[in-house]
């Protein structure tokens, strides 16, 4: 279920995989765009560095804002991009993004059954195993076996919502806030709060005593 | 909009051809309108090069986890609880009203 590196991960790619029927047509496709002087190689690549450089320290800092700051929280609950631009972050070209507390009754877990619907803006590229058929098919069925899986055993009389984000939304999962961390600054209480945290296959991180 | 939140409604049972983004699993099940998220453009026809419109409107629907699956055989720990919920965006073509029992 987790995301362990193959064994030989550490390998270096000696004999690339011959490209599939899609691959191929992505690169016909950007090379004639290229040639017709559409985009250039460097856009391409600086479209890809972008999208790798995003991180869950995104998130982690909006879910840190929303544990310190209850109008934040209020704000981020009832309109969660309005309320990310408030912290100077550009929401303009984000999905609409709905935020979903977790409370000592209610437990969120998020996923995307069709496919691999994930709040990238805020997270970061989604995990291998979030994309995988065997968390897809498992965890809107047997949600509470799959969070076991993850070390995660919540109470009976806990509500477990699971999100299927089969659409347009986009969902962030709130954690709630690690007792224990009642004196931290807001950027070590980022520092507790990590990507599992925020799809919901965990809870945020307990400060080290 | 016809849907309100609290509405009961049930999910269409249909396999079109092409790009839908109703999963089978849900469908023919009753559950509950709990937020009305807006009008956002038909993926059915926008996969396709077409404009999705009309828009549609998306609904966040609520179903109680022992409506949609068959309880456990299991011995082992159980798969959900009684008060488990699982909550799906859906268009609403793919909805149909439900009466009050």
């Amino acid at each position: 279920m987790h995301d362990h590196d193959a064994p030989d991960s550490h390998l270096p790619i000696e004999a690339d995989a011959e490209l599939t029927y899609y691959e191929q047509r992505v690169e016909a496709i950007q090379a004639l765009l290229i040639e017709k002087g559409l985009l250039s190689a460097d856009d391409v690549r600086r479209a890809v560095e972008d999208m790798d450089a995003r991180s869950p320290a995104v998130g982690a800092r909006v879910i840190a804002r929303a544990w310190v700051d209850p109008h934040f929280k209020q704000h981020l609950l009832a309109d969660a991009k309005a309320a990310i631009a408030t912290l100077g972050i550009d929401v303009d070209t984000w999905s609409t993004l709905v935020a979903v507390e977790n409370t000592p009754t209610i437990h969120n877990v998020v996923v995307c059954t069709l496919c691999s619907c994930y709040p990238r803006s805020l997270l970061g590229v989604p995990p291998d195993w979030y994309k995988s058929l065997n968390y897809r098919a498992r965890v809107v069925k047997e949600p509470r076996t799959v969070l076991e899986e993850f070390g995660l055993e919540l109470a009976p009389d806990i509500e477990v919502r699971v999100y299927d984000s089969t659409a347009d939304m986009r969902y962030l999962v709130i954690p709630q806030r690690p007792a224990g961390s009642e004196g931290l600054s807001e950027e070590a209480l980022a520092a507790l709060v990590t990507r599992d945290s925020m799809i919901g296959v965990t809870q945020a991180q307990e400060p080290s005593p | 909009m016809p849907y309100q939140p609290g509405d009961r409604v049930r999910i269409r049972v249909a396999t079109p051809s092409g790009h839908y983004r109703t999963p089978t699993y849900i469908q023919g099940k009753i559950g509950v309108i709990e937020a009305v998220h807006g009008a956002f453009r038909n993926p059915e026809t926008l996969a396709y090069g077409g404009d999705g419109r009309p828009k549609q409107t998306l609904y966040l629907v609520r179903f109680d986890q022992t409506h949609i699956w068959a309880p456990a055989e299991s011995a082992g720990s159980a798969p959900f609880c009684q008060n488990d919920r699982l909550l799906i965006d859906i268009y609403e073509h793919w909805l149909e009203p439900v009466p009050e029992e």
